[in-house]
C-alpha cells in the first residue's frame, strides 16, 4: 500500500468532520490538530536529526506572542504578513538558539535548549515586553481581505478549522518531502553517525542548524494558530512543561515517524482531557498530574517505541 | 552604590552561589558517574524545603538537629528511589531518561500537593541565628545568611574530602572513568551508585532546607532551581565539581548584580552568561575532574 | 616490489613536523611523511606508537599541536574534516562505522551525496538521485559488494562490513585513501580480496595503510614507515625495513 494513502484519507475525513461535530468537539479537533503541527515540528528535530530539544515550546510561544503583539489594537491584521512575521520571529530565535546550542552535544544540548527556552519565558513573564504572567489578549483575529472582499476570516469557526487543517496537511507534506530528499537523508545519517558523515564530507553543523530553524519556524506556525484559536497568549506557552509535553507526544506516538507524531498528539491531548475530566474520574481528576506522570513512566518503560511500535508488534513483529 | 551595599550584594551573591553549588554538585555527580540526566533533581530541593517547613513545629530552635534529621530522611529516600526507579534508567537513552524523570516531577508535584497543599509557606530561621550584624550606617547583614554560606562551605569541603581522600571517593572516581573495571575489581557497583545517588539527593534536599527561611517554600521552586543548575553544569562542565563551584559562584554574581542593575531583565542575565560561555568554550570551563 | 617514488615527484599528501601533545604526553612528535599516487605507504608500529593519532590529524578529526599538512599544494592544516573530505581526502575506520539500519547501497549513496550541490532542493527525492546512485554502484562494484546492494548493512558479515567501509570511502571519490586497519578481523579469503582491491586502487590513488597484519603489509606496501613512541624511526622500501636494525630491535623482534 502506498504510504501516502492513509494520510490522504485521514485528511479527507478530517475535512468532512465539521458536518457531524458539535462545537465543543470541533474545538477539540482544532486544538489537537494544532498540537499535531507542533509535534511534527519537533519530530524533524528529534526523529529525523536525532537532536533532543527540551526547549521547543519557546518557538511555539514566540510565534503566539508575535501574533498577538503585532496585531495590537488596530483591528484585524492581514494574515498574509502576520503569519510570516510570527514564523519569522520564531525562526530568528531558532537561529540564535541553534547556532549556540549546536556547539554542544547529547545531554549538554538538552540542557542548553531548555535554558534558552527559559530565557524566552522570562522575557515574556517578567518584562514589560510581554504583559506579565497574565498574558495578553488577541483583540482581533487575522483576516485575508482585498478591499471589501474578505477571503478568510479566522474569527469564523469554519475558516479557522480549514486553515488549521491546511496547516497540518501542509506541514505533514513538507516534512514527508524533506524526509525523502537528500537533505532529509543527510539528517538521518547525522542522526546515526555524525562522525561518519563528516568523514564523507558533510558540513554537519549547517545541516543541523537548518533543521533546527525549520523546526522552530513550524513551531511558530503552531503558535500563530494557537493564539488565533484561543484569542490570548500567556507565558506558560513557553514553559518547560509545554516543552516536556510535546516531547512526550512524539515518544507516545513513536519517534521516527510522521504518523507517530500526529498519533502522539492525539493520544496525549485525549489522555490529558481524560485525566482532567471530573465526569469520568471524579475526585481523581484533580490529581491528574499524578495519573499522567505514572502513565508516562509505565509507557516509556514498557513501550519505548511508542504506539506505532505497539502496532508493529501486534501485527507480527515488523522490524523496528 | 555605596560600599556597604556593594558588600552586602557580594555576600548575597556568594551565599546564593554556594547554595546553588550544593544542588548542582549532586546533579553533576549523578550525571558524571551514572550517566543519568535527572530532571527531578530540582524536586529534591523542593522536598528539602517542604521538609524544613513540615519538621519546623517539632524541632523549633533545634535547627541543626532538624537539618540532620532531614538529611537522613532525604538520604534514605534517595537510596530507596535509586533502587526502585533510577537503577532502571542507566541503560536507557537520554530521551527516555528525560521523559521518565519529567514524569517523576509530575508525580512528586502532585504528591506534595496532596500531602502539604499548594500554599506558599515561610519558614523561620532559628532564634539563635536571628538578627544581623551591622555593615556601615544603615545596613545589617542577617546572621542566617552567614550561617547558610558557612554551612555550604563546610559541606563543599566535606564533599571534596570524601571524593578525593577516602576509599569511597576513590571508588566513585574510578567508577566514573571505568565502570567495568571497577566491577571487575569486585566492587559492588550497584551499591556504589545507590550511595552516590542518595548523597546527591541528600545534598539537594539539604540545600532546600537551608534555603527555606531565605526564599520561602513554594510549589514552583524545584523547577526554577533545576534549570539554573543545568546552566551551572553546562558552564562548569559535566562531572566536574570544581567547575560546578566556579560556575555556581559566577551565576550567583551575575544573578545578584543583575537584579540590582537591570531589574526586570535580570532573569535573562544567567542565560546570556551561558550563551557567552558557549561561544567561547562549548565544553564547559573545566574538563572533567573531581 | 617496486621501489618507492623518489622525492622528485611531489607527494599528493604530506605532513611536515606534525606533532600532537595531550597535556604532558606527546603522542606524535615531528612526523614528516609523504604519500604519493601509485603507492601504498604503510605505517606500522606497536600499540601506542601514535598511528591512530596520526591518521586522525591527517583526516582532520583532531587538530595538530604544531606542524603542517599539505594536500595537492594547499595548506590544509586548519581545514575542518568535511572540507578535507570534499577536497579528496577519504578515510576508513578501524572500528566499523557503517550505518547498520540503511541498505548497503544507501550507505554508499549517502557518502556519495556529500559532494553534490543544492542540498536545499528538498523536492528532489534522494532515492532517485542518479548522480549519487551511479557513484555508489561503482564503489560497491569495486569493493565486490554489488550483489549485496539491497541488504540491510547490519546483516553483513564482519568481512562484508569492512568491505563496505572501503566502499563508503570510495564513494566520496577520494584521491587519497587513509585506511585504518582495513584487514582487522578478516579471514584469509577476505584478506586476499581486500589486498587485490588495494593493489588495484593504488594505481590511481595515494594510499596510507595503517595495519597490524605484517604479512599483508610486506606483500602490498611500496613503502613502510615504522613509528615508535610517536616518532618515525625508519621510512623505506619493505626490503630495507626488514633489514633495518633499529626496526628489528624495536618492533619486529628476533627471527626477521
Amino acid at each position: 500500500m502506498r504510504p501516502w494513502i492513509v494520510p490522504v484519507i485521514a485528511a479527507l475525513l478530517l475535512a468532512a468532520l465539521p458536518a457531524v461535530l458539535t462545537p465543543y468537539t470541533q474545538d477539540l479537533v482544532v486544538k489537537i490538530a494544532i498540537y499535531a503541527v507542533f509535534a511534527l515540528s519537533l519530530e524533524l528535530l528529534v526523529g529525523a536529526a536525532g537532536l533532543v530539544s527540551l526547549g521547543h515550546a519557546a518557538f511555539l510561544g514566540i510565534g503566539a506572542y508575535v501574533t498577538v503583539m503585532a496585531t495590537g489594537d488596530g483591528g484585524a491584521a492581514s494574515a498574509l504578513w502576520l503569519l510570516p512575521a510570527a514564523m519569522g520571529a520564531a525562526a530568528l530565535y531558532a537561529i540564535f538558539v541553534g547556532a549556540l546550542s549546536l556547539r554542544t552535544k547529547g545531554v549538554y544540548f538538552i540542557m542548553v535548549t531548555l535554558a534558552f527556552a527559559q530565557m524566552a519565558y522570562f522575557v515574556f513573564h517578567d518584562t514589560k515586553l510581554g504583559g506579565g504572567s497574565d498574558g495578553i489578549f488577541l483583540y482581533s483575529k487575522p483576516v485575508i481581505q482585498f478591499g471589501k472582499t474578505v477571503l478568510l476570516d479566522l474569527d469564523r469557526k469554519a475558516d479557522l478549522y480549514y486553515t488549521v487543517l491546511a496547516a497540518l496537511v501542509g506541514t505533514y507534506a513538507l516534512l514527508a518531502l524533506i524526509n525523502r530528499s537528500r537533505f532529509g537523508h543527510a539528517l538521518a545519517g547525522i542522526r546515526v553517525n555524525e562522525q561518519r558523515m563528516r568523514a564523507a564530507g558533510f558540513a554537519t553543523y549547517g545541516y543541523k542548524l537548518a533543521a533546527f530553524v525549520i523546526a522552530g519556524a513550524l513551531a511558530g506556525l503552531a503558535g500563530f494558530l494557537l493564539a488565533v484559536k484561543d484569542g490570548a497568549v500567556n507565558p506558560e506557552l513557553l514553559s518547560w512543561h509545554e516543552s516536556g509535553a510535546v516531547l512526550l507526544m512524539i515518544i507516545l506516538g513513536g519517534i521516527g515517524s510522521l504518523r507517530g507524531a500526529v498519533i502522539g498528539a492525539v493520544a496525549f491531548t485525549l489522555l490529558k482531557e481524560l485525566y482532567q475530566s471530573e465526569a469520568l474520574l471524579g475526585p481523581l481528576a484533580a490529581h491528574w498530574q499524578l495519573t499522567l506522570g505514572l502513565t508516562i513512566i509505565a509507557f516509556v518503560a514498557l513501550l519505548p517505541k511508542g504506539l506505532i511500535g505497539l502496532k508493529a508488534r501486534l501485527s507480527g513483529g515488523a522490524h523496528a | 552604590m555605596d560600599f556597604a551595599t556593594f558588600l552586602v550584594q557580594c555576600l548575597n551573591a556568594v551565599q546564593y552561589g554556594l547554595l546553588l553549588f550544593l544542588v548542582a554538585s549532586g546533579l553533576t555527580l549523578i550525571f558524571g558517574i551514572m550517566g543519568v540526566i535527572n530532571l527531578a533533581h530540582g524536586s529534591f530541593y523542593m522536598i528539602g524545603a517542604y521538609l524544613a517547613f513540615v519538621l519546623a513545629p517539632w524541632f523549633g530552635d533545634w535547627y541543626l538537629t532538624k537539618l540532620m534529621v532531614g538529611v537522613l530522611l532525604a538520604a534514605v529516600f534517595g537510596y530507596l528511589l535509586e533502587w526502585a526507579f533510577f537503577s532502571f534508567l542507566y541503560q536507557r537513552e537520554h530521551l527516555q531518561q528525560v521523559l521518565m524523570t519529567y514524569a517523576l516531577i509530575l508525580v512528586f508535584e502532585e504528591l506534595r500537593s496532596m500531602l502539604v497543599g499548594n500554599d506558599v509557606h515561610g519558614v523561620q530561621a532559628p532564634s539563635w541565628l536571628g538578627g544581623g550584624f551591622k555593615l556601615g550606617e544603615l545596613m545589617s547583614y542577617p546572621w542566617y545568611r552567614v550561617f547558610a554560606s558557612v554551612a555550604c562551605v563546610v559541606l563543599a569541603l566535606a564533599l571534596y574530602w570524601v571524593v578525593n581522600r577516602t576509599r569511597l571517593g576513590m571508588m566513585i572516581r574510578a567508577g566514573a572513568s571505568n565502570r567495568d573495571m571497577v566491577r571487575g575489581l569486585g566492587i559492588d557497583i550497584q551499591r556504589l551508585y545507590r550511595i552516590v545517588f542518595a548523597g546527591g539527593v541528600a545534598l539537594a534536599a539539604l540545600a532546600g532546607m537551608i534555603a527555606a527561611p531565605l526564599s520561602s517554600v513554594y510549589p514552583g521552586m524545584g523547577g526554577s532551581v533545576l534549570i539554573i543548575c543545568f546552566v551551572v553544569v553546562v558552564i562548569g562542565g559535566i562531572g566536574s565539581i570544581t567547575g560546578a563551584l566556579v560556575a555556581s559562584l559566577l551565576v550567583g554574581f551575575v544573578d545578584t548584580f543583575g537584579k540590582v542593575f537591570f531589574a526586570e531583565y535580570s532573569g535573562i542575565g544567567v542565560y546570556l552568561l551561558m550563551a557567552v560561555i558557549l561561544v567561547w568554550r562549548p565544553e564547559g570551563l573545566m574538563k572533567r575532574s573531581f | 616490489m617496486r621501489d618507492p617514488k623518489t622525492d622528485a615527484t611531489e607527494p599528493l599528501l604530506r605532513s611536515n613536523l606534525l606533532t600532537r601533545r595531550f597535556g604532558g604526553l606527546t603522542a606524535v612528535n615531528g612526523v614528516t611523511l609523504g604519500f604519493h599516487v601509485g603507492e601504498v605507504h604503510a605505517v606500522i608500529g606497536t600499540n601506542g606508537a601514535g598511528k591512530s593519532t596520526l591518521i586522525n590529524m591527517l583526516s582532520g578529526e583532531m587538530p595538530a599541536t604544531s606542524g603542517s599538512i599539505h594536500f595537492d599544494g594547499h595548506d590544509i592544516t586548519d581545514w575542518p574534516q568535511p572540507q578535507r573530505a570534499r577536497a579528496g581526502l577519504g578515510r576508513s575506520y578501524q572500528r566499523t562505522t557503517i550505518f547498520p539500519e540503511f541498505s548497503v547501497l544507501e550507505n554508499c549513496r549517502l557518502c556519495a551525496q556529500a559532494a553534490l550541490p543544492r542540498a536545499w532542493a528538498v523536492w528532489e527525492s534522494a532515492q532517485h538521485c542518479e548522480a549519487s546512485l551511479a557513484t555508489a554502484r561503482e564503489a560497491l562494484e569495486r569493493a565486490g559488494l554489488s550483489d549485496d546492494a539491497q541488504r540491510s548493512a547490519g546483516t553483513l558479515s564482519h568481512g562484508g562490513k569492512r568491505q563496505l567501509e572501503i566502499a563508503m570511502c570510495l564513494a566520496t571519490k577520494p584521491r587519497v585513501l587513509l585506511l585504518d586497519e582495513p584487514l582487522a578481523g578478516m579471514g584469509a579469503e577476505e584478506t586476499e580480496r581486500m589486498l587485490a582491491l588495494l593493489g588495484a586502487l593504488k594505481q590511481s590513488h595515494a594510499v596510507l595503510l595503517v595495519e597490524h597484519d605484517m604479512d599483508a603489509v610486506f606483500r602490498i606496501a611500496d613503502r613502510i614507515t615504522v613509528m615508535v613512541n610517536g616518532e618515525v624511526i625508519a621510512s623505506d622500501a619493505p626490503a630495507a625495513i626488514r633489514a633495518n636494525r633499529d626496526v628489528q630491535t624495536a618492533y619486529l623482534g628476533e627471527g626477521h
